[in-house]
């Protein structure tokens, strides 16, 4: 290996390092509650209900994939499905992880941006580079009817433009409850899922309406039952909201949310 | 083939004339259209504005420092306000300033042109749920001035301004998420909040969209057709694109007077000019107490059909049968059923007399004495949104013609005098004022009216009167 290449390499490595790894580092000493203040609150009861209008605020939330996208304009639904079916850890799919859970992952390399950067830049012309990287999950209630996925990285000092956030939460019913649709409203491109069958796929540049997308009618199950989501941003806001209606559009209630 | 690349530049031209502004009317992110001194004005995103004349052909020449983004105008009092903002403030993203300034006149030309150093008014720190860029300012019925401000970074915010210096009074109120672009208009008892959904900035591929919330107070909550807050993501759409131009935004709400409204915006990417951001200008309608988009006027045939009786404009000449088909009540019912030719202009143009032929208001029949081709006259100039138009029968050259005694007819032949050139505006219910660009004699402004079920003349216009308006339905 020639010299320079050993330099670039070097570069690169610590580059990478310090692009994956500061906010891991600067993670332990974090405080959780007050870096997400205004925002969420760390999960402190056994369960939650949904709020007066159904929403679901108790998620699980897996720290942000880094997955450049420099533009809004590139999610169609192919490429939101692409990307978003990549494995990007074992049991993407089934896991219903627990708070502090960790997550090892292999993921694109994109330089490190913070407040005062201006949109995430791809390298050009360039193969993506990948670097691994482990991310936590949390438990967390929403102090708002969204989620606000931005927040949540910027909060811990992840990356916050071009990421992937991976979401998921248990509805305990106490009978079947039949003909429901998942509503979701998401600032960026989206999957969502009930109990494992795929039931939204949101392309497109999007902003956050209440109900913006509904599914087709669905059996929620006595017992548990795993709502799990997944988003995916450009430069911008992120976050989402979902809740369950029924067949004339009212928010369904009748159950309460875990994280397991 | 030199002459056929020739039609073709002609058509094309006359293709752009017929649906957008003309002249160079390249700008993003325009301001409301201010008319100040007889002129028309509009500012963009990075300084600079465009002018126009009579409200149709623009060009640049407007004068606004202070770069930025997104300004907006109003006139207050004898003055006029200009707030533009700025983003990135001292490296930090989404930590913005709205800036105001006044000029005693938008005239670069005045003696009295000159803008008041800008002032801080609004913005946003960088780190909280708000972008404070893109200004729109409403003045209410009560004279308290209201700023909008944000983009999609959070909230849009509305603060009252204080209306003799534009400093803010009190604290902002977020009123709606995920929107940029905003701008607020009262009617009627409510205030609107216009907004833009959508990708901006991306030319022809940008999804950006006017939409619509309305509240009875100007700090919201804005709601939806549906009930939807606009802070939760709710909006009516007004306007997302039109053939060939792709991506409304910057709502700017212009009266042109009493039944008469306006507004002016950008298309993000016009096909028929490279694909830049233009400004265009609508007819704003009313209905349910929403405003709607109307359309560009198109050439084409149309019957012109009276509000008052639904009767249509024709020439007063013999109502010739047609020779054909089923007579009388027997209806033929054993024969085959046939489709028949709709009478003719050669069938009944021989009947006609030459000459200057007057005109009545008759059933709607779809005869040739009642059909008319309204045609753009692009050399002939424009108003504020429109072109001026001829009107001439079908088939024919034979022209409608305002006279001296405040009357109207029809000349044999089109010369392009004012008195053959028609506006055409249409009214906030979405029916039809149409006046001639000047009435021989008088300085007055006379429109199309019935003044009797049969009887077409000109007019004063009054907005609340059927008498003023008309249906334009195309063939």
């Amino acid at each position: 290996m020639k010299i320079m290449n050993k330099i670039l390499l070097a570069v690169f490595l610590v580059t990478a390092a310090a692009a994956t790894g500061n906010a891991q580092k600067k993670n332990a000493k974090i405080d959780v509650a007050e870096a997400l203040k205004g925002y969420f609150k760390p999960v402190t009861t056994p369960y939650a209900t949904p709020d007066e209008k159904g929403f679901i605020r108790r998620w699980m939330m897996l720290e942000p994939i880094s997955k450049p996208n420099s533009t809004n304009r590139v999610f169609t639904d192919t490429y939101t499905r692409e990307n978003l079916s990549v494995e990007y850890f074992p049991g993407q799919y089934t896991v219903i992880p627990k708070d502090g859970d960790k997550v090892k992952v292999t993921m694109e390399y994109q330089p490190p941006v913070n407040l005062t950067s201006n949109r995430p830049t791809a390298p050009q012309g360039q193969q993506p580079k990948f670097v691994k990287a482990t991310l936590t999950w949390h438990a967390l209630d929403s102090d708002h009817f969204f989620v606000k996925l931005f927040r949540f990285a910027t909060g811990l000092d992840k990356d916050r433009y071009g990421v992937i956030f991976w979401t998921v939460t248990v509805i305990n019913c106490e009978e079947d409850i039949e003909n429901v649709r998942l509503a979701v409203g998401s600032n960026k491109a989206a999957r969502w899922w009930v109990n494992g069958e795929e039931l939204l796929l949101l392309a497109g540049d999007r902003h956050m309406g209440v109900d913006s997308a509904v599914s087709d009618r669905i059996t929620l199950h006595k017992g548990k039952n795993i709502l799990r989501g997944v988003t995916m941003n450009g430069p911008g806001m992120s976050e989402f909201c979902a809740r369950f209606i029924d067949d004339t559009g009212k928010p369904v209630r009748n159950f309460t949310i875990t994280c397991n | 083939m030199r002459n056929r690349i020739m039609a073709t530049a002609i058509a094309a031209m006359m293709t752009i004339a017929a649906s957008a502004q003309i002249g160079s009317p390249y700008i993003h992110d325009p301001s409301t259209v201010v008319e100040c001194d007889g002129k028309y004005y509009t500012f963009g995103t990075g300084g600079g504005g465009l002018i126009s004349e009579d409200g149709w052909n623009w060009h640049s020449g407007g004068v606004r420092p202070g770069g930025g983004v997104a300004p907006d105008a109003i006139k207050i009092g004898d003055r006029y306000l200009v707030v533009y903002s700025t983003g990135g403030v001292q490296g930090v993203r989404y930590g913005s300033h709205v800036y105001a300034m006044w000029n005693k006149t938008l005239d670069p030309e005045s003696p009295d042109f000159g803008y008041t150093d800008p002032i801080d008014i609004a913005g946003s720190n960088g780190y909280e749920d708000c972008d404070g860029i893109d200004p729109g300012l409403m003045m209410g019925p009560d004279g308290r001035l209201w700023l909008v401000y944000g983009t999609y970074f959070g909230y849009l915010r509305v603060v009252e301004l204080d209306p003799a210096t534009a400093r803010a009074i009190g604290d902002p109120v977020n009123v709606a998420l995920s929107c940029e672009a905003g701008e607020m208009m009262y009617k009627d008892g409510w205030y609107y909040l216009l907004a833009t959904h959508g990708t901006c900035c991306s030319g022809v591929n940008s999804t950006y969209e006017i939409i619509v919330g309305r509240s009875k107070y100007p700090t919201g909550p804005y709601y939806d057709n549906l009930g939807r807050d606009m802070i939760h993501g709710g909006g009516r759409l007004l306007l997302a694109s039109e053939p060939r131009r792709i991506g409304a935004g910057h709502f700017g709400r212009f009266i042109v007077g009493d039944g008469i409204e306006k507004f002016s915006f950008h298309f993000e990417g016009d096909l028929d000019r490279s694909g830049r951001s233009v400004l265009a200008i609508r007819p704003l309608m009313w209905k349910d107490g929403w405003p709607v988009a109307g359309k560009p006027f198109e050439n084409g045939e149309y019957s012109i059909v009276s509000e008052r009786r639904g009767y249509s404009l024709e020439l007063a000449v013999n109502n010739v049968p047609m020779n054909t088909g089923a007579r009388g009540v027997s209806r033929n019912a054993d024969g085959p059923v046939v489709a028949l030719e709709d009478q003719k202009l050669s069938d009944v143009i021989g009947t006609w007399p030459e000459g200057n032929i007057n005109l009545r208001i008759g059933p709607e029949l779809f005869r040739p004495h009642q059909a008319w081709v309204i045609t753009e006259v692009p050399e002939a100039g424009g108003y504020i949104g429109g072109a001026y138009c001829k009107i001439t029968l079908a088939g024919t050259n034979r022209t409608l013609t305002a006279t001296a005694d405040r009357e109207i007819t029809t000349v044999p032949e089109f010369t392009g005098a004012p008195e053959q050139l028609w506006r055409i505006d249409q009214l906030t219910d979405g029916t039809y004022r149409i006046m001639p660009k000047l009435v021989p004699g008088t300085d007055q402004e006379l429109v199309l009216i019935s003044v009797a079920d049969s009887t077409p003349s000109l007019g004063v216009f009054d907005p609340d009167s059927d008498n003023s308006k008309w249906n334009l339905n195309k063939h």
